[in-house]
């Protein structure tokens, strides 16, 4: 079923949001109705494939997730987006063209253990940085960025701490810091790796707030999210990774108990839950041991 | 010798000079070094320079500066690149890779070094000062070298200086936004390595990743910001250089290149120690403030709580009570909350111990502190 549905999704017939055209081939945009589309993507990294001959189809939109157990090649899926990582077969398209020429539509935020905080920098500088990418060679940013990247800490709620030397953050203020300064690029497409762990539940709910927002105002999120007690409630569009796609589609049709059994292998138990939305009707939820 | 004269002395001027461009220099580049964790760096370049010396002496056949250089570069550089390679290629972690390859690119120089030391027609010029360094021997012609590189490399910071702050920071992203990562972080390193080649000759092989890594360190502990840190650096490079300079011209018999390092390292001392918000003895001292924050809330809490049970605002608590409560001596607490004016001594029964009463403003204090604590 997840195959089909796989399958179904990157020929635009699983669900009408997704709908290219035939004539996309002639065209010189490869599958342009997707923000997303990565295709027959394999990555290795010493010779190990960590995700092997995966199609991912994301249509504008959506806030996705990407969900998956450790080592999944969730992280590198991103990357690999982001030719951060060498591909070793594939190609990957956002809105119909290569990242290279996508660029100032894509933001990125990486984990926030990847840099080190004890970095002589404030917040409303690292903000700043999101600016970066559009200022171009040698052009300093100015009182315009500046005011940009105020009211991106602001959008987060934390305007008060602009100032504040970043090391002096707490885990969930890092990860405002880091959101701001996505939100400065002012994107179409945003990829966040793990924006919720290790944040207290008000950051959590302030970032959920915020992704929905921007998905509210047509922005198309693709987000590594590794708690699946919330994929439903935060989520609208689902991708079950390990080094393959298990399933992926709208979570009412993915987020099902066999579709994670699959993902998960033998790491998931079974437990009675009360249905939430609907989406496994009243049946079983599955959740992942620690 | 008085001031004047040996100012005059050209040998001293020039080791001065050379002493300052080194510090500046390798102050400045240092400071990206650092925080890309790669402190190393500094160490395998230099050691990877000796092979490149004694290959340059071997084809020159004497001590000319220029090619002694410019095989140190390459030497250098290829040390660089096959730290590069090995971090990308293999398995090995940044540190492994560096020590390996500055293990033999050593292994090499030291055998080439006994080999040309070993030759009958060796005019050998005194080789082994590069691991050491000899600043005396510092020419104005070096002083030229020097300071064209110093003045590159500082232009080339100013120019880039966006750029190299977010690769220093978050090469992730930076390769995101479309920085062309390598090619930044490899012009970065190709700075570091012509700098250090332009220290060898006054500090020395050995010492030389001193001068990259100390003046970067100490001027972290002080500012908050990397523009701030990365003049810092430079400024303490330069007092370093100066100083171990100086030292070494009126104190005959001592080296300048290990005088310069113990300057640098006394500055990275007082620096770990002294620094506001992130020195020992800052932090020792807030410790302490906090500690004793901690008696005075606690205290106040039970004082407060008594005062509550007993439906009287100034209840007067016994002290042996107190200190049954808390389980240690409060006698020192309670004559701090005193000197606050937060609790007043008061004789509530002759005969009988010390009895202690919460003031208006400890009252206050007991229940602004109570209600934060329910906040969070």
């Amino acid at each position: 079923m997840g195959r089909a549905l796989e399958r179904g999704a990157r020929r635009g017939r699983a669900d009408p949001a997704v709908n290219t055209s035939a004539a996309a081939a002639t065209e010189p945009l490869h599958e342009p109705a997707l923000a997303l589309h990565v295709e027959d993507l394999t990555v290795a990294y010493h010779g190990k494939p960590v995700l092997w001959d995966i199609d991912v189809n994301i249509p504008p939109g959506v806030m996705a997730a990407v969900v998956g157990p450790n080592g999944a090649g969730k992280s590198t899926l991103l990357k690999a987006v982001l030719g951060l990582v060498p591909r070793t077969a594939g190609h990957v398209t956002i809105h119909g063209a290569p990242y290279r020429q996508r660029r100032r539509q894509v933001a990125y935020v990486p984990q926030r253990t990847a840099v080190d905080w004890d970095f002589p920098t404030t917040a409303l500088d690292v903000v700043i940085m999101g600016r970066y990418g559009h200022l171009g060679w040698f052009r300093r940013p100015g009182r315009a960025e500046r005011e940009r990247a105020l009211a991106a800490l602001d959008a987060m709620g934390i305007r008060d701490l602009a100032d504040r030397q970043i090391s002096q953050l707490s885990g969930g203020q890092q990860q405002r810091v880091f959101l701001a300064r996505a939100l400065v690029q002012e994107a179409d497409l945003y990829l966040l790796d793990e924006p919720m762990a290790g944040v207290d539940a008000p950051t959590e709910r302030a970032i959920v707030a915020l992704l929905q927002g921007l998905r509210d105002a047509g922005k198309t999120l693709l987000v590594v999210h590794h708690d699946l007690q919330t994929v439903s409630d935060y989520f609208d569009w689902l991708v079950l990774l390990n080094v393959r796609v298990i399933a992926q589609g709208p979570v009412e049709k993915v987020y099902t108990a066999e579709h994670l059994r699959r993902t998960y292998g033998g790491q998931v138990a079974l437990l009675q839950r009360e249905p939430r939305n609907g989406a496994l009707g009243a049946e079983t939820a599955p959740r992942v041991e620690a | 010798m008085p001031l004047a004269v040996w100012l005059a002395d050209h040998t001293i001027q020039n080791v001065v000079a050379g002493a300052v461009l080194l510090g500046l220099v390798s102050g400045v580049l240092g400071s990206f070094a650092v925080l890309r964790q790669q402190s190393l760096l500094g160490d395998t370049l230099a050691h990877a320079a000796l092979p490149g010396i004694c290959l340059g002496f071997l084809l020159a056949g004497s001590r000319e500066l220029g090619v002694l250089a410019g095989g140190a570069l390459l030497t250098a550089t290829l040390a660089a690149l096959a730290v590069q390679a090995l971090v990308r290629f293999s398995r090995l972690k940044t540190d492994a890779a560096l020590g390996s390859v500055l293990s033999l690119f050593f292994a090499v120089g030291v055998v080439l070094l006994t080999f040309i030391q070993g030759r009958a027609d060796a005019a050998q010029g005194g080789l082994e000062s590069f691991l050491f360094g000899q600043a005396a021997a510092t020419l104005r012609s070096d002083l030229w070298l020097m300071g064209g590189v110093t003045a590159m490399a500082l232009f080339l910071v100013t120019l880039f200086w966006k750029e190299l702050k977010l690769v220093t920071f978050d090469p992730l992203f930076a390769a995101s936004v479309g920085y062309p990562v390598a090619l930044l972080e490899t012009g970065l390193t190709a700075l570091i390595a012509l700098a250090v080649v332009v220290g060898l000759q006054m500090v020395g092989v050995v010492l030389m990743a001193a001068m990259v890594i100390a003046p970067p360190v100490a001027a972290r502990q002080w500012t908050r910001r990397l523009e701030p840190m990365v003049a810092l650096a430079g400024l303490f490079g330069v007092a370093a250089g100066v100083s171990g300079a100086l030292i070494s011209a009126t104190t005959p018999g001592l080296a300048t290149g290990p005088l310069v390092v113990l300057a640098a390292s006394a500055i990275v001392l007082a620096s770990l120690l002294l620094a506001p918000e992130r020195g020992l003895l800052w932090e020792a001292l807030k410790r302490r403030r906090d500690r004793r924050a901690l008696a005075d809330e606690r205290l106040l809490a039970t004082l407060y709580g008594l005062a509550r049970r007993h439906h009287d605002p100034r209840y007067p608590a016994e002290q042996g009570m107190l200190d049954a409560y808390h389980g240690v001596g409060t006698r020192r607490v309670l004559a701090r909350l005193a000197g606050l004016g937060m609790v007043r001594r008061v004789v509530h029964m002759p005969n009988e111990g010390a009895h202690w009463e919460l003031t208006e403003a400890g009252q206050r204090r007991a229940r602004a502190d109570l209600s934060r604590a329910e906040a969070d």
